[in-house]
């Protein structure tokens, strides 16, 4: 790998990813009981379709879009429907959620269990280079496909550029910057193929003849891996970039592999060309379009140092954690902190009674004392916070005009471009709040514009 | 659905009842203002133990004396006046260090504690403490020194002198620095110091005026652990060179060669250890390289036609001043906005 490609600015955290990085893929067999959220993408909620009472099918909709920019929720387990309420959802909200139960079946007349055979999409084809590329997204579409980064846009609405912004390339998110999380690297090494499948198809929908797939080199054996089983496929490569957070960020990994800058908000990768999905995501496109298989199933990683056994599992969307916890072994007795998604940007959770959705990368169990609980001191203007903003621009000014309750002074300093990835706040030694300043003030600017 | 999280596992640990949430990230980089402080102070070492071998009991003297009142006007200045800061972030430690080294190894100890009261509470709480002071603090008290007591400030003892000096006895054992022997006497009066006595500290000079070897020691390890960023060290020193380098080629007779500007008087300790100042110094690396470039500007400028031989404090505390402009003005572009001449296609 004599090329590593990066962006300028970002932090370098301890990775802590040998916890878990070399533990296959565990299958968790289906649960009894599942809690499927209706809200388990950005865009609309999903519409319950079903109700008390009604006995469901693996694969089938639970859950319709509620317009474009939505996605179908489906049964990730066959059985009865006990509960259609609101529920906690792992990102702190509480939303609508569909409780399924894997209930005795009552036999018919004849004895005769009839469960039926799992929901799959009607049109799944293995020859999808004779596909049209409509019937395609369609299918990734109706699968409920959405992001498997972290923020669950769904996908076919990526996949639906306008005309007047034409795309010339697919960027594959292999990078998995986050310190713990693994997923995305087991999914390389162990559903390849499905990789593989997954980013032809993606390529056919948008039209594209060249796709990248940007992975950061503390991922040698996936580099490698993914470089073999690339080697047939024209306008495909694979790129190792530098490890350095945020690097599996859309813009600067568009800016990494391509020297593209995506434009400040509401600038999206199609302003520069590029549709980024992640690597996740492409295995699952795979299972939709060749399987017909509703995105009921991802792998999350759960790790840190307070999980008995840290490691990858396979395990239906709708998952309480609690079972999967158990199912991995336990916890451990100094558990403090509980994190859903990755440390540099994922959420702390009060409450464990939580499912896993769709856009559930893992959770990070964490000691007493981690992270230490620091007193924030008084800024020494080192200026570490501007070198770290991997967007240019100056937190320490940004967070002067805040404290002071200059909005438009913050607004001035482009505060709205903030993308919140947190490396100001890793790595100012004074422990300011940055980010978390920048966040009050975006939504604080973001009430002001609506009701203005 | 409580807050507590309850696991009946039967095998593992139950959840704690309680589970802490605090915004991301999840995570902080290890140092702290107290530990670049740190380590600051230790890449000031070589450079205190190379004074302390060539200039004996009196370096050691007023090398301590600067310490305890940096440090007890610290506490004076954060107590009357309320302001920002801690003896435990160590800054006033290495303000300590810097003054010593910024002062004549015979400096009279009420000259000194009057060093520690300029630095900690008229350049540093006055402006609000830790974070607000606009000018370096053990400059600011050096340059008050050098214009209030003069005589005592450039009175500079002979190297390889070890024991204590009565006031008495100074006449005896005192020599000029480098750089005032040149503005005395030109080139040819520095004849007799080579490029490895003023490498090495064999001079006269402040206690931090000696050995440039010892603080590019200090420098290297500084860089090595990131607690400096390496531009302005660079484009400071370069700079110096290139103005007093331009001198030279047009009269090596009257003026010294880049060479002995570079390792004399304080431009390493300037240019290391006071310019990089993070309080100080612009946030930017453009910033910074502007900042740099006009330390180096001034330095030059100051020894080759101003009134004092040496001008990095000088320069130094100017491009202080004028930091918050630098910092205004260069404003990077944010990621993805296009540059001028795009927008104007």
């Amino acid at each position: 790998m004599a090329v590593r490609k990066t962006f300028k600015g970002g932090v370098h955290p301890h990775e802590y990813k040998e916890l878990a990085c070399s533990k296959g893929i565990v299958d968790m067999p289906p649960p009894s009981r599942v809690v499927v959220l209706l809200r388990q993408h950005l865009g609309a909620p999903a519409r319950a379709v079903v109700n008390v009472g009604d006995r469901v099918v693996e694969g089938q909709v639970v859950g319709e879009p509620a317009g474009f920019v939505s996605a179908p929720v489906h049964a990730p387990i066959s059985g009865e429907v006990t509960a259609v309420a609101r529920h906690r959802h792992p990102g702190g909200f509480i939303c609508d959620a569909v409780v399924i139960e894997a209930k005795e079946q009552i036999p018919d007349g004849d004895g005769v269990v009839s469960e039926g055979a799992p929901h799959r999409l009607p049109g799944a084809t293995l020859d999808y280079m004779n596909a049209s590329p409509d019937e395609l997204k369609a299918l990734i579409r109706d699968a409920g496909l959405v992001g498997m980064g972290g923020a669950a846009f769904p996908t076919h609405v990526k996949l639906s550029p306008p005309p007047a912004k034409p795309v010339d390339m697919l960027i594959i998110n292999g990078a998995e910057c986050e310190p713990f999380l693994t997923c995305d690297h087991r999914v390389m090494l162990e559903e390849t193929e499905k990789v593989v499948h997954g980013v032809k198809i993606l390529m056919r929908v948008l039209g594209v003849g060249s796709a990248i797939i940007g992975i950061e080199d503390n991922k040698p054996d996936a580099i490698d891996v993914l470089t073999r089983a690339f080697a047939g496929v024209d306008g495909v490569t694979v790129q190792a970039c530098r490890v350095k957070y945020p690097q599996g960020g859309e813009k600067q990994l568009i800016k990494a592999l391509t020297g593209r800058e995506v434009p400040p908000p509401p600038g999206l990768p199609l302003d520069v060309g590029c549709v980024v999905q992640n690597v996740g995501t492409a295995a699952r496109v795979a299972e939709a379009v060749m399987e017909g298989k509703p995105f009921t199933t991802r792998v999350i990683t759960l790790s840190g140092t307070q999980v008995a056994n840290p490691g990858n599992y396979r395990v239906k969307v709708g998952t309480m954690l609690k079972d999967v916890i158990e199912f991995a072994g336990g916890l451990k007795s100094d558990l403090s902190r509980v994190i859903q998604g990755g440390p540099m940007m994922g959420i702390a959770m009060a409450d464990l009674d939580v499912p896993v959705v769709k856009g559930t990368s893992g959770f990070v169990f964490l000691e007493a004392g981690n992270p230490v609980d620091y007193e924030a001191a008084a800024c020494v203007r080192c200026g570490r916070c501007v070198s770290a903003c991997a967007l240019r621009l100056q937190p320490v000014e940004i967070a002067r005009k805040i404290e002071a309750g200059d909005l438009d002074g913050a607004e001035a300093l482009h505060v709205m471009e903030c993308m919140e990835c947190g490396s100001c706040s890793f790595a100012c030694p004074s422990n300011r709040w940055l980010v978390q300043l920048f966040r009050i003030a975006k939504g604080k600017i973001n009430e002001r514009r609506r009701k203005a | 659905m409580s807050a507590d999280a309850k696991l009946d596992t039967g095998k593992a640990a139950a959840a704690p009842e309680r589970l802490i949430v605090s915004p991301s990230p999840h995570l902080r980089s290890k140092d702290t203002t107290a530990s670049i402080m740190m380590w600051v102070a230790i890449a000031l070492l070589p450079g205190v133990a190379v004074s302390f071998y060539y200039f004996g009991l009196e370096a050691v003297r007023t090398m301590v004396i600067a310490v305890v009142s940096c440090l007890a006007f610290e506490f004076v200045g954060m107590k009357l006046l309320g302001t920002a800061g801690s003896l435990k972030d160590m800054s006033a430690l290495v303000t300590g260090i810097l003054l010593g080294m910024n002062l004549p190894p015979t400096a009279p100890w009420w000259m000194v504690a009057a060093g520690g009261l300029i630095a900690m509470v008229v350049a540093k709480h006055l402006f609000g403490g830790l974070g607000s002071n606009v000018f370096n603090p053990a400059l600011t008290a050096r340059v008050f020194l050098l214009i209030a007591w003069p005589v005592q400030m450039t009175t500079w003892l002979k190297p390889g002198t070890t024991g204590l000096v009565t006031a008495e006895g100074l006449q005896a054992v005192t020599g000029a620095t480098p750089l005032a022997i040149i503005k005395e006497g030109g080139v040819g009066a520095l004849s007799g110091t080579g490029a490895i006595d003023m490498l090495m500290g064999n001079v006269g000079g402040s206690l931090g005026e000696v050995s440039a070897a010892a603080l590019l020691l200090g420098g290297i390890l500084l860089l090595a652990k990131r607690i400096i960023t390496w531009e302005i060290p660079v484009f400071f020193i370069g700079t110096t060179a290139l103005v007093t380098g331009i001198a030279w080629m047009a009269n090596p007779a009257q003026y010294a060669s880049p060479l002995t500007h570079v390792l004399t008087g304080g431009l390493m300790l300037g240019a290391i250890f006071m310019a990089t100042d993070m309080v100080t110094s612009p946030i930017s690396f453009g910033g910074r390289v502007v900042f740099a470039v006009g330390c180096g500007l001034l330095t030059g400028l100051i020894r080759l036609f101003g009134g004092y031989p040496e001008g990095v404090s000088f320069a130094i505390l100017l491009m202080n001043a004028a930091t918050p402009l630098i910092d205004h003005l260069m404003v990077p572009k944010t990621f993805g906005t296009p540059r001028k001449a795009e927008v104007a296609k």
